[in-house]
């Protein structure tokens, strides 16, 4: 399968906090149409990095390329006039703010004149609310409830749906299945391969070998901050994958285990560690 | 904090007492009546209820109000303002030697007294996003830096801490500082509209129309509440929080200063003593308005409402027979009351909305 075009890109990107080194020597490309997956262990660095490819920071070193060309985003509203859309690990949504206003916090639609422009809150609760809607969250009639009032599944799918509506070439997830029922979590892959389909670029984050599996069409593993593997679907098994993300420190022993484990029962593999 | 009120300006047809327990500003609304009914009745004697009665509050509710609706906003954003204590009389002042020292044009006197007072609130905005001080300290220092420099500018320039500020143009005096009255009829029948209403009233009013407009109908008003709700979040959205929370210091300093600049016009003197009590009078009117302390939530009729009541409260007493002395007692009630109301509004529209979901 030959390469799609490439959107986003990194270099030899490093990010430090002061002197906590947390990314090293990052390079890796988001291929239009393709998903992206982003594996490794608490703290191997999977939010630092895609919160760079969303201006949130700066990279230390490095550079970062987008169709090609360099680009430095120095906020996050200088990725989202780019078209990525980010739904971040934590946060997201602002309870005690009406569903339409958290959907278009930041990018409010308006209608009026010149200066005097107004808040279109009808329009507003009316995307808002078709748009979880089409999540699955079907509980949801009137875009002036307060976001306080939903369950925390809900909230993410808010969140998920607010990406899915601005992101119109890189859609970067954070672990957006992590609070989610079966049912929503199953549409959010749906979702991500609809956009895949639509020829987005997506990054997925996730500790489920299942969800990974699923959508991903490339893989890249953190640890440490560092790439510590790379590669297309269809070329590790699932086993590997879940030892990659597991940590990947002893992964010998890791395959020891497997194959002991697989020898004693009669050839199953182990369940997929979560 | 799990709230499911309706957002401001909604009202679904036959869920209307609903939707109306939904809007923020109804405990505020609701507190304000029951304390106007009160005073009302307790000073109907001594007339409570005559324009030129309602003027005492109302000339005092507008110079509290209008530096409440700013500390809303910040409020609201999550922060705090307390240096507004010292920019009332800063801003008195420097307009005061602005046309008594300098020479300058009365407007031109208002333009460098906004500017200054931009500047100082520009200096605790910086202070609060770079440093992430809380606010609450960052302003008790410039309270103190500021008051010590009313003190010592007003001693050094013009040799004493009490200005005089004489008349200079009739325009001035009707905008900034003067008494207005509108009796409509001639003398048998004649109707009061109002009486003795200073011009802080009406410059109360058009300030509070373009609060109005700037948190609820602008677009950008959604990024006071986004900043207040979950800061990073809202700059991981794309909003510029820093710059935001910068205009909005420089909007209640320059409030405060303008404040300070109508006394001085009204008054011609102006005087460097710092407004501590003000600090707290205007903080009062926010949460009895119903603004979250904790920020994300809050309405500019809320803050006009809970203002109208503080100012009741406060001036009401002298109209009744009530020994003077429990003024703070009252205050001090209320503000539990009210508090107390907007938890309860707030729960039960949290209930009435669930109930409705099924
Ligand atoms: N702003 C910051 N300042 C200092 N250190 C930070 C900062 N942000 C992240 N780190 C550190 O960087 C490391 C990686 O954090 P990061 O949030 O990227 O991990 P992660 O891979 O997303 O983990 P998880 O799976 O738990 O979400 C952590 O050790 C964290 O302490
Ligand atoms: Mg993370």
């Amino acid at each position: 399968m030959p390469d799609n075009a490439t959107v986003l890109e990194m270099r030899g990107v490093d990010k430090s906090f002061g002197p906590i080194d947390v990314l090293h020597e990052i390079s890796l490309k988001v291929n239009e149409g393709e998903v992206l997956c982003l594996l490794g262990d608490n703290g191997a660095g999977k939010s630092t990095l895609i919160k760079t490819l969303s201006g949130v920071h700066q990279p230390t070193r490095g550079e970062m390329l987008m169709d090609g060309k360099p680009v430095n985003f120095v906020r996050p509203k200088d990725a989202q006039d780019m078209g990525i859309a980010t739904v971040h690990q934590f946060g997201g949504t602002y309870p005690l703010m009406s569903i339409g206003r958290n959907f278009f916090a930041g990018a409010e639609p308006t209608r009026g004149w010149g200066p005097f422009k107004v808040f279109d809150r009808r329009k507003a609760n009316a995307i808002a609310v078709e748009q979880v809607r089409k999540f699955g969250i079907t509980g949801i009639d009137d875009g002036d409830r307060l976001v306080g009032g939903l369950s925390g599944g809900e909230r993410q799918s808010l969140a998920i749906a607010r990406a899915v509506y601005f992101g119109a070439r890189v859609l970067i997830l954070d672990e957006p299945t992590a609070a989610l029922g079966v049912k929503q979590a199953a549409h959010v892959l749906r979702i991500v391969n609809e956009a895949k389909r639509r020829g987005l670029a997506v990054v997925f984050i996730t500790h489920q070998v299942m969800h990974a599996m699923a959508v991903g069409d490339h893989f890249t593993v953190l640890i440490r901050g560092a790439i510590a593997a790379d590669f297309r679907k269809g070329e590790k098994t699932r086993e590997e994958i879940a030892d990659l993300m597991a940590g990947g420190e002893s992964m010998a022993d890791l395959e020891a285990d497997i194959e002991g484990y697989m020898e004693t029962h009669e050839g199953h593999p182990p369940p997929p560690v979560h | 904090m799990a709230d499911t009120q309706r957002d401001q300006g909604s009202a679904v047809g036959g869920f209307s007492i609903l939707a109306l327990f939904r809007r923020p500003e109804t405990g505020a609304a609701a507190g304000f009546i029951l304390i106007f009914l009160f005073f009302g009745y307790f000073g109907w004697e001594r007339n409570f209820l005559t324009a030129l009665g309602s003027s005492t509050w109302l000339n005092f509710a507008s110079k509290v109000g209008i530096i409440a609706i700013p500390i809303g906003f910040l409020m609201i954003a999550g922060e705090l303002d307390i240096s507004v204590g010292a920019l009332i009389p800063a801003g008195g002042i420097v307009l005061a030697m602005s046309v008594e020292l300098f020479g300058m044009n009365i407007w031109l006197g208002v333009l460098v007294g906004l500017l200054v007072a931009g500047l100082i609130g520009y200096v605790n905005g910086m202070l609060v996003t770079r440093t992430n001080v809380p606010s609450l300290i960052v302003t008790l220092a410039t309270l103190f830096v500021v008051a010590g420099l009313n003190a010592y500018a007003s001693k050094q320039l013009a040799g004493t801490t009490q200005h005089s500020l004489q008349d200079v143009g009739a325009v001035s005096e009707f905008v900034l500082g003067d008494y207005h009255s509108l009796v409509l009829g001639s003398d048998e029948n004649r109707i009061t509209i109002f009486r003795s209403l200073q011009s802080s009233f009406f410059i109360w009013i058009v300030f509070a129309i373009a609060c109005f407009y700037i948190l609820h109908v602008a677009p950008w008003g959604n990024w006071i509440f986004a900043m207040g709700g979950d800061e990073e979040s809202a700059r991981n959205a794309g909003i510029p929080t820093n710059r935001l929370k910068i205009a909005l210091f420089m909007l209640s300093a320059m409030a405060a200063a303008l404040v300070g600049m109508t006394e001085a016009v009204l008054a011609n003197t102006a005087s460097t003593t710092t407004q501590f009590g003000m600090i707290f009078n205007t903080i009062i009117c926010v949460v009895v308005g119903g603004v979250l302390l904790t920020g994300g939530f809050g309405t500019v009729a809320g803050t006009i409402f809970g203002t109208l009541t503080f100012g009741i409260v406060f001036q009401g007493i002298n109209f009744t027979t009530f020994d003077k002395d429990l003024n703070l007692l009252f205050i001090g009630a209320l503000l539990l009351v009210a508090v107390l109301m907007n938890d309860t509004f707030r729960n039960l529209a949290t209930s009435a909305s669930t109930t409705r979901k099924k």
